[in-house]
């Protein structure tokens, strides 16, 4: 095989990796807030397809981009306000039932609604085609899709580290009680920061639509890898879900590259068990006095 | 971090509770004839089981409403059979709580496999809905084993006649993509072999773990490689998530499978679908009885029946003439079926029957190729139906040459 082609393969692993990337960063910052591990997550990402899926014929696909992420996020935070307040102070098991349970309900009530069959979800005209750079043809539509998901990603860095938000935020994931001392309650927060990370769930969904099958388990297929993105990233820290997302998706695009691909799934999770092995905080994560 | 053992210990409890989900009522003899309908319906062959289940159970209603068999109504029990240790269990419980008559269904030929050593045990029939692994009709046939869908060398058979014709194999480059679990190994198997007879070439392949979504990192190779036809050895949403990226990413070399789906075909949409592919069935089929399906189904369900859903009506009809003729006991029941004399009505131009030597049900088979966007009439007709493969004049028997699962015998 040549350099180049190698070359491309790595840049597209790299670019593969956007798509744990919105997951990921959703599920982690949920966890870091409130410690609430979120199965339920994918379930979120599957709405936002299937939103996408009713909604484009009537809107198009470029509205749907903003109104859809916007209504799962509401949705998130409705479940925010309804479930995961009593369990915040529990044990994390309960919450996990919880989730579990809850992504057991939207899965099935999709597949209740409108079948198992995937639904047929077509790309908009504009973004069909290929983009020709020299000998690298690549597609159109996934340049756009990286773009906004970089969009999206830099104005989550912007609103927790360049914004009063961002710092109450922050200063809850490392020491709640302290915070609640000064007077500040967390609550809203929590419902703000369950609602940011369902929306990008949610917006992943509808970028996925058009590539991917938009199928009532599609939500399930996403989760595993998430949580691997989120376990080698390190909980509480930005850089290290953005970090282990590509790292993902650079391994697996290296080992379809050269030929492994029935192991490029299993890679993953060697990845993990190593990152895991080493390093138990996670790649960059923060040492977080409740959770160790 | 989590208490881990309480952890492992709920998540253990859980994948039980999905395991353990509670059966009918217990046996009774002067009951209804109780047939167990086993297929997956979550993960990536989901959306073809739902339409085996509202298949059977389309059939199911049929039969009943004609006055049951022998006047015995017939009560169907149906199960998820999630992966093949779940469905092993599950077919052990059908038949020992539920005292199924026989099992009807599956999709995945490892959980077949795995379906057919309980119910030889058991001397019960297992009629395979939707499996087409050759091994499963060679080195590890079973005698209560009867399939209603065809194995994998009759679609590379048919597929590849229609690559011959467009000339595409002779000295050709094919690139193989290839489902990573036992039917797609299997149906490799089976392509090789039918390049090797024919003069073909492999310009690449892979193997695609089942549960990838992203064909990115594959297309680029496929480009690369410059084939002159990509076949597809893929299986359920695998297909629908081929198709969609291979449009998105522009490639134009013809695309070709050997195992498909029309659900995958519709999944993907006017847009994306193309090639040539082979298939045991369509709502396209232009028979009377074929006809009358297609229609009870569409009234029933809102949409048209998918191939899969053609496997387990056929089946439980195949099924319900043969104890019609001969009662419920397993071993009559493999003496009708296996008997070449015995045909069946699949709906298809000419009559079917089980090939004694390893029960594979002999019948026509064809192929569809997608329209262009512009000449789709709907969502569903977006391709077209092929005369039946074998033509008219030629033996069904045409269909099974070279055949790789090895020779079956029902010693084992």
């Amino acid at each position: 095989m040549n350099l180049f082609l190698f070359a491309a393969q790595l840049l597209n692993g790299l670019l593969d990796g956007f798509y744990y990337l919105l997951i990921a960063l959703g599920l982690s910052l949920i966890f870091s807030l409130g410690g609430i591990v979120n199965l339920a997550h994918g379930a979120f990402y599957a709405l936002g397809a299937y939103l996408a899926f009713l909604l484009t014929p009537y809107l198009g696909f470029f509205p749907v981009l903003v109104v859809v992420p916007l209504l799962v996020a509401g949705l998130g935070m409705v479940t925010e306000r309804l479930l995961f307040t009593r369990f915040y102070k529990a044990d994390p098991l309960y919450s996990l039932l919880l989730t579990f349970g809850l992504a057991m309900v939207i899965e099935q009530a999709l597949r209740w609604y409108f079948g198992a069959s995937p639904q047929a979800y077509s790309m908009p005209s504009v973004l069909t085609g290929q983009v020709f750079l020299g000998d690298f043809v690549y597609s159109r539509y996934r340049l756009f899709q990286i773009a906004v998901a970089i969009a999206v990603v830099a104005a989550v860095w912007v609103l927790l580290n360049r914004t009063a938000f961002g710092r109450i935020v922050r200063a809850g994931i490392q020491n709640p009680d302290i915070l609640g001392a000064m007077g500040i309650s967390l609550r809203p927060y929590l419902s703000a920061v369950a609602g940011i990370g369902m929306g990008l769930a949610g917006l992943a969904g509808v970028l996925m639509a058009p590539i991917y099958p938009v199928h009532p388990a599609m939500g399930a297929e996403i989760l595993t890898a998430a949580f691997v993105v989120v376990v080698i990233g390190g909980l509480g820290s930005f850089w290290g879900v953005v970090v282990a997302a590509l790292l993902v998706g650079l391994v697996k695009g290296f080992m379809i590259a050269i030929g492994q691909s029935a192991m490029s799934m299993a890679a993953i999770y060697l990845l993990m068990f190593v990152v895991l092995l080493l390093r138990p905080r996670g790649l960059m994560g923060e040492r977080i006095l409740r959770f160790e | 971090m989590f208490h881990h053992r309480r952890l492992l210990a709920a998540t253990t409890a859980l994948t039980l509770g999905a395991a353990l989900l509670p059966l009918g009522a217990f046996a009774q003899d002067d009951g209804p004839i109780r047939i167990g309908h086993l297929t997956p319906r979550t993960g990536f062959l989901g959306p073809l089981g739902e339409y085996a289940v509202m298949a059977a159970d389309l059939a199911a209603e049929e039969i009943n409403a004609a006055g049951g068999i022998n006047g015995r109504m017939i009560e169907v029990i149906k199960e998820d059979s999630v992966n093949p240790q779940t469905a092993s269990t599950k077919a052990e419980r059908m038949i020992e709580r539920d005292n199924v008559v026989a099992i009807v269904g599956e999709i995945s030929s490892a959980s077949a496999l795995t379906i057919s050593q309980v119910t030889d045990r058991a001397k019960r029939p297992f009629l395979n809905t939707g499996a087409n692994s050759d091994t499963l009709r060679g080195d590890d046939c079973k005698r209560f084993m009867f399939h209603v869908e065809t194995q994998n060398a009759m679609y590379v058979n048919a597929e590849g006649q229609y690559l011959q014709s467009e000339g595409l194999v002779d000295g050709k480059n094919w690139y193989l993509l290839t489902a990573d679990y036992a039917f797609g190994h299997d149906l490799l198997n089976a392509a090789k072999v039918f390049l090797d007879r024919t003069n073909g070439n492999i310009a690449g392949d892979d193997l695609v773990p089942t549960d990838a979504t992203d064909f990115s990192s594959y297309l680029l190779k496929v480009r690369e490689a410059k084939p002159d036809v990509v076949v597809s050895n893929l299986a359920g949403t695998q297909i629908t998530s081929f198709l969609k990226q291979y449009t998105e990413f522009g490639l134009e070399a013809p695309v070709g499978g050997f195992g498909f789906d029309t659900a995958s075909a519709w999944a993907a949409g006017g847009d994306n679908f193309k090639g040539t592919w082979p298939t045991v069935w369509t709502h396209q089929v232009d028979t009377e009885r074929s006809q009358e399906f297609v229609k009870a189904f569409t009234d029933k369900y809102g949409k048209p029946p998918e191939n899969q859903a053609f496997g387990d009506y056929t089946a439980m009809h195949i099924l319900a003439q043969a104890i019609g003729a001969v009662g419920t006991d397993g071993e009559a029941l493999v003496g009708y079926l296996e008997n070449p004399e015995n045909t069946f009505d699949v709906m298809k131009s000419r009559p079917a029957y089980f090939n004694p030597k390893n029960h594979q049900l002999m019948q026509e088979v064809y192929t569809i190729t997608a329209l262009p966007p512009g000449e789709q009439p709907n969502q569903w007709d977006i391709f077209t139906t092929s005369a039946p493969v074998p033509a008219p004049d030629q033996p069904l028997e045409t269909l099974i040459e070279a055949a790789v699962g090895g020779e079956c015998s029902f010693a084992g």
